[in-house]
């Protein structure tokens, strides 16, 4: 049986099924591929976190289950959450209480929805991927909104009322440092941003003026904030309010939270990735180039699985890079006070969002030109007209129109 | 029946269970999570109908946005735990007959006018509407630049490939204008509206006494 | 899928939120049903869009409904707020102060 050549696990499909089961087989093998990353992203950090706060504190952090490190620790965590007696307090909106876990946790999963893991490896290719999981990231603060309010404990509707502000008001940041690189790259589909920084690191996008290098420090900030990791947990800020919106969550419940918490730092941290640290570009010029050939070349679809293989890896090197940042500074620094946080956010983090945004916009006219003949991209972004597509249409119309539909009534011409 | 058809359905049905669910449920917060699961299945339909966009701007800005305010509204509004403010039998049993009267009469509607002899007699007799299978298939979902461009004025979407010299489609950058125009109003009048109104208190050397 | 589903669906979203409006005491739930009254509109602009030789435009008229709807929440939760301030309630039914 010949090895099909498919860009794609459709294609792959395609090859061997009718098409409607093609579809079917692999909207369902995409799904458990990312409830796999979904499930074992918690699994492995959860562990993680309490290593690394056991050594920031000088501690050891769990060593006894499954061997040296107690790497199996998650696993103990998860049985023992299991076993616990699945309380609903009396004073509780029940329908509400028990179906709050299940929004948070829905709500970060379907955000790997858009996330490609690396060229090509992607659930849903969308030319609106961030867009869409900006937005569905957001959906996460209903849950704990509807945990904190139908718990029936003020401690609980102090921590949904917190994070309902908290949210409300870092979506605007978080969305103004995402349009960022989006203005420099010219399109919302994060794999073509992605590509888009291939090449040696100073491409990334984190290195293209001093206004995206600030931007991604400020993103991270954001990024941390709206998955209410310390310094900005103030919704479950133990010290005041008890355990905020979860104070009436036990067992399995409880833990939900907490997958959809660390998933949501997964994926914030890899849309940082893929925004501004090359996604799963590796920054040596030559490798990345090799690695192109490879996922392009004719006749080597095992080459292309192996080189997206490695994009993956270096992709998910990054978000871990990021994701241990979010871990260490939740265990270095003190909490903030509720009125610190909505004061950073409203008071330095919008404005600066608002001026780097400005200065990203005016930076290619201040340094290239913007008069005929100057070169108005930036030396570095040369291929990315290629790579979107761009040379081949002789005016923006008509790039317009290549990524539309075709109106039905010009096929008829 | 096509995975599409069964995404149809149920999403079709959860926007409609929703809506019934935001009505006769009486508990408000409960009415605000139908009207997440609502609000949220719409914009699944969507997605299914190849408006990318949109899908996604329902999304952020209705069920994100709107309803989380709704929520932190009903917070900070509400007198006691679980709030409940009935309807009285009449008032339910004259809503619940209107409704029926005005679906019936949507719904007679809708079924009496023959659509596609409509679009024909618009379009020309070879229309046909863009049809796919599955989710975004050939791209068909991604409208997000030219529903871009129809903001800026230019309509490629429906002028290219006519003629030279006939005469073009017209864009929406002035109703976009006006709706961002409207947009900083509403965001001054609603903060200047809900701001907490405290009596300024003199403080000087007299009210030390 | 036709497009007499999608409007029916749309049809049934209208209803539900002009009943809802009719009905809640609630100025809160008034406010959803006026949600759902123009998300039933706006259903049936993106099923035009998709089905009818409406095109884009019905795609863009639902934007400006979305954005609309937001700036109408908004507004519509001030007035609220500052109702409760006044009345210490919601219910639309206590703001009837011109009439005595």
């Amino acid at each position: 049986m010949p090895f099909p050549i498919a860009s794609s696990i459709g294609e792959f499909f395609d090859a061997y099924f009718s098409s409607g089961w093609a579809w079917t087989l692999t909207v369902v093998l995409h799904a458990t591929f990312i409830l796999v990353v979904f499930g074992l992203t918690p699994f492995l950090w959860i562990w993680a976190e309490r290593k690394i706060a056991g050594r920031i504190q000088d501690r050891l952090g769990p060593t006894r289950v499954g061997g040296r490190f107690g790497w199996l620790q998650s696993l103990a965590d998860g049985l023992k959450l299991i076993q616990k007696e699945d309380l609903v307090p009396k004073a509780a909106d029940s329908m509400l209480f028990r179906m709050a876990p299940y929004v948070v946790c829905v709500a970060s999963f379907a955000a790997f929805l858009f996330l490609p893991f690396s060229d090509g490896w992607v659930a849903v290719v969308s030319d609106i991927a961030l867009y869409v999981l900006v937005a569905i990231l957001s959906l996460e603060v209903i849950g704990i909104i509807l945990a904190g309010w139908s718990s029936g404990s003020k401690w609980s509707l102090f921590g949904g009322m917190r994070e309902a502000a908290q949210m409300v008001s870092y979506e605007i940041p978080l969305a103004l440092c995402a349009i960022i690189p989006v203005t420099i790259a010219g399109t919302l589909n994060l794999s073509d941003i992605s590509r888009l920084q291939s090449g040696w690191f100073l491409n990334w996008f984190l290195f293209h003026d001093p206004f995206t290098f600030i931007t991604f420090f400020v993103y991270f900030t954001v990024a941390t904030a709206s998955c209410k990791r310390a310094p900005f947990d103030l919704a479950e800020a133990e010290s005041e309010l008890v355990g905020g919106f979860h104070t009436e969550y036990s067992g399995m419940r409880w833990s939900f939270f907490f997958m959809g918490e660390y998933a949501s730092m997964y994926v914030v941290s890899a849309v940082a990735a893929l925004l501004f640290l090359g996604g799963w570009n590796s920054g040596i010029g030559p490798l990345d180039a090799f690695l192109i050939d490879l996922r392009t070349a004719e006749g080597s679809a095992f080459a292309g699985y192996l080189a997206n293989l490695l994009g993956m890896v270096i992709l998910m090197s990054k978000a871990w890079l990021l994701l241990f940042v979010q871990v260490w500074v939740r265990w270095t620094f003190p909490r903030l006070r509720i009125d610190q946080v909505m004061t950073t956010c409203l008071k330095y983090l919008i404005p600066m969002a608002c001026v780097l945004f400005l200065g990203v916009v005016l930076w290619p006219m201040l340094m290239y030109g913007t008069s005929k003949g100057t070169r108005t991209t930036h030396p570095f972004l040369e291929p990315r007209g290629e790579i979107l597509g761009l040379h081949a249409a002789a005016t923006p119309g008509e790039t317009a129109v290549a990524h539309a539909r075709a109106p039905a009534n010009e096929e008829a011409e | 029946m096509t995975l599409e058809t069964l995404l149809f359905y149920i999403f079709g049905l959860a926007a409609c269970i929703g809506a019934v669910a935001v009505v006769v449920t009486q508990n408000v917060v409960r009415m605000a999570f139908w009207l997440i699961v609502s609000l949220g299945s719409v914009a699944a339909l969507y997605f299914l109908l190849d408006a990318d966009f949109v899908a996604a701007t329902q999304i952020i800005i209705y069920v994100g946005g709107t309803l989380v305010l709704l929520i932190f509204g009903i917070m900070l509004t509400a007198s006691g735990p679980y709030q409940k403010i009935k309807s009285s039998p009449g008032e339910v049993f004259m809503g619940a007959g209107i409704g029926v009267l005005l679906l019936v009469l949507l719904v007679g509607t809708v079924g009496a006018i023959d659509w596609s002899a409509a679009s024909r007699a618009v379009a020309g007799p070879d229309f046909r509407p863009t049809t796919g299978e599955g989710y975004n298939p050939a791209g068909q979902g991604n409208t997000t630049r030219p529903i871009g461009m129809a903001l800026l004025g230019p309509r490629p979407d429906k002028d290219l490939g006519k003629p030279e010299g006939s005469k073009l489609s017209s864009g929406y950058l002035f109703p976009f204008e006006i709706v961002s125009i409207h947009l900083l109003v509403v965001l001054i009048g609603a903060a200047y509206l809900a701001r907490a109104k405290r009596r300024v208190q003199k403080v000087g050397p007299d009210s030390r006494e | 899928m036709s497009l007499d589903s999608y409007l029916l669906i749309g049809a049934i979203l209208f209803v539900a939120g002009v009943v809802c409006m009719a009905t809640k005491r609630n100025g809160i739930g008034v406010l959803m049903g006026v949600e759902l009254v123009l998300n039933g509109a706006n259903v049936n602009f993106v099923a035009f869009s998709k089905f009818t030789p409406l095109g884009l435009d019905g795609q863009i008229v639902s934007l400006f409904v979305i954005v609309l709807a937001a700036a109408e929440a908004a507004v519509a939760l001030a007035i609220a707020l500052n109702f409760y301030n006044n009345h210490l309630t919601i219910d639309v039914d206590r703001a009837n102060e011109l009439k005595h």
